[in-house]
């Protein structure tokens, strides 16, 4: 379930070249544009998950408000100005659909400049560490018998597991780990072999070679993986499993620990959302909103299927089938809006439907059966985000997917607070209903479940 | 040289025509602006009959809420034609300055078709959901006021579809899914419950 999931939360396709952010207030992905030969990545969309951030446009010339540091680019021009100093770029600036976008390779010298700090870039992999967010392995083979693996990380993981003949392989998408020092490391033993680690296109891989098939366990708070010679029955099912979808390994009592939220960010691609403000449309609030709720559930133990994680379309029946796919604990679909103040709390209304035959659900009531969680959820979203000092009040709405959903699903709409429209970009405002909505959702854990 | 009264007659005539090209540049604001103004107005006629206390139930968008406010309508004698004059008058509402919340000018119910047994059909025109402002809240405020508003005051509806320029549209706005006929039940107690 865990590798379905990541496999749909891969918005662009895996030949898609992108990068990834890891930061500590938030890990995401971008797509990577390729323009005259070199590599482009979008500054809004590299800078707004990090802090308060608006841009403008006019000719030419395009603006960037980071925090407390103005910048300004010319299209076509490969020098910059960033907090009154001119800066060089490796290729020039490029603008198109007033968003603007700078050379990958002048990231580690402008960066620090936005950020006021410095940053690790493994550009042959495009990996970006903002601070000190590396994620250290280390390797303890316990020859046994059985043999088993212990890998010790300085930090929490949630790789995707898969398996194929003779290795066992953890792609790590959204984990800031790094390289143990030797890319190979050969062990003594002769099943458990060897393992190397390689990183390619912003994700980073441990690949474990062994003699027979290997079965993972989670520990310690997710920082620590075991790695064991699987029983034979186990091992059938793991070639069965060798297909093109990767699957996971990890035994059925792991997953029954980490339940999986959706979490949908609303709009996207063409489809923009509300006009929040000049420069500011919802599909941008939501995507920002999005990843920092990932990073929220996933420190409380969710496994996190995120929709899009890029400016992607997606269909309403994709959103629900995605998560209906997955067999997700609980949906969560996020919205902006310039009206009102606070935040909103919705659950479906839902239509007049013929009634239910046999084993199939009418798509427009699919909800029906989990409306009553799905109220419970909300109400526990709402307390803690009064707890918090939002404004918050829940009620039903005629909004899709959520009616298409079989899971618990609500949908959270983010209002201005004290600071008005300001307060949609400010990645702590958005920060702190995140934490609220990971609270609530984490304090229902026990009654959300897995799916049938 | 140059006489004088030739010099005289030129800078006259000069004075003139740039008089007239800014007279002319006035008028033609003037006429876009009647224009304009024509055609965001609901050209619908004006409703004849007894009046009668209706219950409207109007968004206020700050609070979030519905709010059953009293009113004195003309209302004419058939049954569809109460209905359209019902949510005309509801839209006038939205239509003053200073509304709790607001809908365009040139927002309209183009009709409402009462289909047996308990469907109301009500078709909007293309204004009203072009220019609605978009957002959950501000779109299910809407739909709950038409669908409850039409609900309370005509006996006999328990299920209302939205159509717009006589089509299905997803959306209202974006956000409040079209696609279905409203519970009248259902949005009754998501009102009754705010």
């Amino acid at each position: 379930m865990l590798a379905t999931a990541a496999f749909l939360s891969a918005a662009p396709p895996s030949s898609d070249k992108q990068l990834s952010i890891y930061a500590p207030v938030a890990t995401y992905t971008l797509p990577v544009q390729e323009r005259s030969g070199h590599e482009y990545i979008g500054l809004l969309e590299l800078l707004e998950p990090l802090g308060r951030v608006s841009s403008d446009s006019s000719g030419s010339r395009w603006r960037i408000r980071y925090n407390n540091v103005d910048a300004e680019f010319a299209g076509g021009k490969a020098r910059c100005k960033i907090h009154g100093r001119d800066f060089d770029l490796t290729a020039p600036f490029q603008i198109e659909n007033s968003r603007g976008y700078i050379p990958v390779a002048s990231l580690t010298t402008l960066l620090p400049r936005f950020l006021g700090s410095p940053v690790n870039f493994h550009d042959n992999a495009r990996r970006l560490f903002v601070g000190d967010t590396s994620i250290q392995p280390s390797f303890q083979l316990e020859n046994g018998p059985p043999p088993r693996l212990v890998l010790n990380f300085s930090g929490p993981v949630n790789p995707t597991i898969a398996t194929e003949p003779g290795r066992l392989r953890m792609v790590f998408k959204r984990d800031a780990v790094v390289s143990p020092g030797n890319s190979s490391i050969v062990f003594d033993n002769t099943v458990i072999t060897q393992a190397s680690y390689s990183e390619t296109n912003g994700t980073a891989e441990l690949d474990i070679d062994s003699a027979s098939p290997l079965l993972a366990t989670f520990g310690n708070g997710g920082k620590t993986i075991t790695l064991a010679a699987a029983p034979t029955a186990s091992a059938s099912t793991s070639t069965a499993a060798q297909g093109t979808t990767p699957q996971s390994s990890q035994p059925p009592s792991a997953v029954a620990h980490k339940p999986l939220a959706v979490i949908d960010p609303a709009h996207g691609g063409d489809e923009r959302g509300a006009a929040l403000a000049d420069n500011l449309a919802e599909k941008d609030v939501t995507l920002g909103f999005a990843r920092l709720l990932r990073h929220e559930l996933e420190s409380r133990g969710f496994a996190i299927l995120l929709l899009r994680d890029g400016d992607s379309s997606l269909t309403l029946d994709q959103r629900a089938g995605a998560a209906n796919a997955a067999r997700a604990s609980v949906f969560i679909s996020l919205h902006a809006a310039s009206q009102g103040s606070g935040a909103r709390v919705y659950t479906a209304l839902l239509p007049v439907e013929g009634e239910s035959r046999g084993t199939f659900r009418p798509w427009n009531s699919a909800q029906a059966r989990a409306l009553a969680m799905s109220r419970a959820v909300a109400n526990a979203v709402v307390n803690e985000l009064q707890k918090k000092q939002f404004a918050a009040h829940a009620s039903p709405a005629s909004l899709r997917p959520l009616n298409n959903v079989l899971m618990p699903a609500l949908a959270v709409e983010l209002a201005p607070g004290s600071n008005g429209i300001a307060d949609l970009a400010s990645a702590n405002y958005q920060q702190q209903a995140a934490a609220a909505i990971a609270d609530a959702v984490n304090s229902t854990r026990d009654r959300l479940g897995v799916q049938q | 040289m140059i006489p004088r009264h030739l010099l005289l007659s030129v800078t006259a005539m000069l004075v003139l025509v740039i008089g007239m090209g800014f007279y002319a540049r006035h008028m033609r604001h003037r006429a876009l602006e009647f224009e304009t103004t024509s055609a965001e107005l609901p050209v619908a006629a004006p409703a004849s009959g007894p009046t009668e206390t209706v219950t409207l139930y109007v968004a206020d968008d700050a609070a979030g809420v519905l709010r059953a406010r009293a009113a004195q309508i003309p209302l004419p004698g058939g049954r569809q034609q109460r209905a359209e004059e019902l949510l005309r008058a509801l839209l006038r509402i939205y239509q003053q300055p200073g509304a709790t919340h607001t809908l365009t000018p040139a927002a309209d119910v183009r009709s409402i078709y009462l289909v047996d047994p308990g469907a109301a059909v009500i078709d909007l025109n293309a204004a009203f959901a072009d220019q609605h402002r978009s957002g959950i809240l501000t779109e299910q405020l809407t739909v709950n006021s038409l669908v409850e508003t039409l609900a309370v005051n005509v006996p006999g509806v328990h299920r209302v579809s939205i159509l717009v320029e006589g089509k299905t549209r997803d959306t209202l706005a974006g956000h409040a899914d079209l696609t279905q006929f409203f519970d009248v039940q259902s949005v009754g107690q998501a009102v009754a419950a705010q």
